[in-house]
């Protein structure tokens, strides 16, 4: 995955003075927070499920290799073909050997976030076809030519007049089809509507996987995923390794969570259930629709490094966004200051999972290690521990900056030494009350001048509690 | 009171330590009026969050071992005024420790006697009314760590729910993080004056003239925020609140 030249820093600088994206992230994260938490309320089982949920993921990644053998199996019986994709570039050469060998023009692609690690809409447009993404968001994020900034809301970073302009712009809309959110709908419903019946191949994600049967499960609000698995001749599901359950009853367990954690609906309103290719008998259909031939890419990328590291039980996530919109340091930030496709705090752990942590050593930093996106997370994934873990990888690495190194061995010196770091501390206090106004301090020094940047620092008290407790007691 | 613990040992962390020692004083006041024998092993320093957090292990076990010594010599319960540092003792320290042959046993005895100050009165000691008098209006930031970490989500309640005198304000979005973050603030202080930013606001628009918590690293986080607004809103660990009569 490239990683751009603007800093981290920079681009949250930048998130940090855009107005309009504070805006936008307050009013959205604001909902779904809300709705998430109204949602599990209004469910009695709701603490249960989540154990139950997070029971069914940690059981099948323990046993990922045999439950994706027994999926295989089930996809191919029921008359869908199964690819292995190690790495993106694999993937891409999969799906678009397919696409070419059968002469697709036009794709229709419904929301993936494999398909975002993969960069396939470049590989099949190099290769002169039409993608058009067909989730709403996606759309707009496309139309704009901007990546998503959230994993279930891609363009929770745009107003509703961002996207009026954009409508005007790109599809030339008039004042009548910008009337409200509604007409604007209607629109692109109506833009979509043609791309589908025109298309050739239809690209999906896939929410979850069921190993027992080889069905795709996908869920959407706008019907896209019925339409893009349903009308053209060819269906290319993309699938992370990780995404499977053993079972539709374990499937059942996820979806009653899913949808709740991820923005508060009871359930979405499309879930859609995908076993094979349309049915024929005696080379004829004998369903009503559905593609003449399903292709599932079951796809690596950096899984399996995960998988046999600390951090495996990131690979339970659902992708629900739920731990996105819980972090403070999100509804800061939004997505775009990551610069991956997963954000927040699941993508502070998946990313440097995925592509090492050398280039994306800021991620795991960025947090103030609240809990907020554990509290949420439907199957209790231990994210904190996990972005402390890659901190220490990072300080093995010798990621961090030197100051920093030198300093806490010095504290640590000073700590296990109760008369150095007493003397030290004495000396401290001595000087921090000379260029203290009234006990508080403006200005630090160095590194440190972070902190007075955005708020004073207290000077250290005259006598220490040891030293009164020493005087008083005599001691 | 109904236990038959006469003893505790404190644990004053170094902020409190270096920082705000009247905190460690209210804490003091309270246990001993309680009728506990409070010791307080002075050669106590800083319990290795700080370098805990930002990834440097090897440092932080060090300073977990010479805490675990500092607090071997009494087996009473370990009382400390601060939920993050509970934390790390009570969760880090065992986890950190586990493969160390000569540590990993002491730092599971040391977590399981070990308790956020709170935590200790209402859960250990089952007392919740400190027969505390005091005067203002007072919101209280719940401290994550002290929250998510260790469940600290009704016994501050309870305690600060007995003090005469008080006017109890609600804190919007009491529970969200205040940004601090240890050395975080620091190193992203642009991302942490942010989140700062906006529990100041919700602060200033609880209409309380003082502001409480179990933390004094929250506490003093908010507290030079809100001296950086030329804000008047006192802030205070809430030992101070249960000592005053
Ligand atoms: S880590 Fe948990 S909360 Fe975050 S997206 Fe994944 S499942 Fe949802």
């Amino acid at each position: 995955m490239a990683v751009s030249n603007v800093t981290f820093y920079e681009r949250v600088e930048e998130a940090l003075h855009d107005r309009q994206l504070q805006t936008a992230l307050d009013i959205s994260t604001t909902r779904f927070t809300t709705g998430r938490k109204n949602a599990l309320a209004a469910l009695p089982e709701a603490e249960a499920l989540r154990d139950h949920a997070r029971r069914i993921r940690a059981h099948t990644i323990a046993h990922l290799d045999r439950y994706l053998a027994q999926f295989a199996d089930a996809v191919e019986q029921t008359g869908g073909q199964v690819h292995w994709a190690e790495t993106a570039a694999e993937a891409n050469h999969i799906v678009a050997n397919l696409a070419l060998s059968r002469n697709v023009k036009n794709v229709v692609k419904s929301k993936s976030m494999v398909s975002e690690e993969l960069h396939l809409n470049q590989t099949l447009e190099a290769h002169g076809m039409r993608v058009v993404e067909t989730d709403l968001g996606e759309y707009i994020a496309q139309l704009a030519e901007e990546k998503p900034s959230h994993i279930i809301a891609p363009v929770i970073h745009k107003t509703r007049e961002d996207v009026a302009n954009l409508f005007r712009r790109k599809l030339q809309a008039t004042d009548e089809d910008l009337t409200d959110v509604p007409h604007m709908t209607a629109l692109a419903r109506r833009v979509l509507r043609n791309e589908f019946l025109q298309a050739d191949m239809g690209v999906s994600g896939c929410n979850f996987a069921v190993a027992e049967t080889g069905s795709i499960c996908l869920v959407t609000n706008e019907g896209n995923g019925r339409l893009t698995t349903t009308t053209p001749r060819l269906h290319v599901a993309l699938m992370g390794m990780e995404r499977l359950v053993p079972t539709m009853e374990d499937l059942g367990v996820m979806l009653q969570i899913l949808a709740r954690s991820a923005t508060g609906q009871k359930t979405s309103v499309y879930t859609n259930i995908i076993t094979g290719p349309r049915r024929t008998a005696a080379g004829q259909p004998v369903e009503p629709d559905g593609p003449d031939e399903l292709h599932v890419v079951i796809i690596d990328n950096g899984r399996s490094q995960i998988l046999g590291s600390e951090l495996a039980e990131i690979l339970y996530c659902i992708r629900c966004g739920a731990c996105l919109n819980a972090c403070p340091v999100y509804q800061q930030i939004g997505g775009h200051a990551y610069n991956s496709v997963y954000q927040g705090p699941v993508g502070s752990v998946v990313t440097p999972g995925l592509y090492g942590l050398d280039p994306w050593h800021e991620l795991p930093q960025a947090s103030t290690l609240c809990g907020a996106c554990r509290e949420v997370c439907p199957v209790r994934i231990n994210i904190p521990r996990m972005l402390l873990k890659l901190r220490s990888e990072a300080v093995e690495a010798g990621l961090n900056p030197g100051w920093l190194k030198w300093s806490l061995g010095l504290y640590r010196q000073a700590v296990v030494r109760p008369s150095k770091y007493h003397f030290g501390s004495q000396l401290t206090s001595w000087i921090s009350q000379k260029v203290a106004d009234n006990g508080w301090i403006k200005n630090l020094p160095g590194p440190l001048s972070g902190w007075t940047d955005h708020r004073d620092f207290p000077a250290l008290a005259k006598k220490s509690f040891s030293q009164r407790w020493r005087e008083e007691r005599n001691q | 009171m109904t236990t038959d613990i006469k003893t505790v040992q404190l644990f004053v962390t170094c902020l409190v330590d270096k920082f705000f020692p009247e905190t460690g004083l209210a804490v003091v006041d309270i246990l001993e009026e309680l009728g506990l024998t409070v010791e307080f092993p002075l050669a106590q320093t800083c319990c290795g969050q700080p370098a805990f957090n930002a990834g440097f292990w090897d440092d932080a076990r060090a300073m977990a071992r010479y805490t675990i010594d500092v607090l071997a010599p009494s087996d009473a319960p370990i009382v400390i005024p601060s939920g993050s540092c509970g934390d790390m003792i009570i969760h880090h320290y065992v986890d950190l420790l586990a493969d160390d042959p000569d540590y990993a046993a002491q730092a599971r005895a040391v977590s399981a006697r070990t308790y956020e100050f709170t935590q200790f009165l209402v859960d250990v000691l089952g007392v919740t009314d400190l027969h505390s008098t005091a005067t203002g209006c007072i919101a209280y930031h719940a401290s994550c760590h002290g929250l998510r970490g260790l469940g600290l989500k009704t016994q501050p309640r309870q305690l600060l729910d007995q003090v005469a005198g008080i006017e109890p304000k609600d804190l919007p979005g009491s529970e969200e993080c205040c940004g601090f973050g240890g050395l975080f603030a620091v190193k992203m202080s642009q991302i942490s004056g942010a989140i700062l930013q906006r529990k100041l606001d919700n602060i200033e628009a609880s209409g309380a003239d003082t502001i409480t918590g179990t933390d004094v690293s929250c506490l003093m986080h908010i507290a030079g925020g809100l001296r950086r607004r030329g804000s008047t809103i006192n802030v205070k660990h809430i030992a101070e609140i249960l000592r005053e009569r």
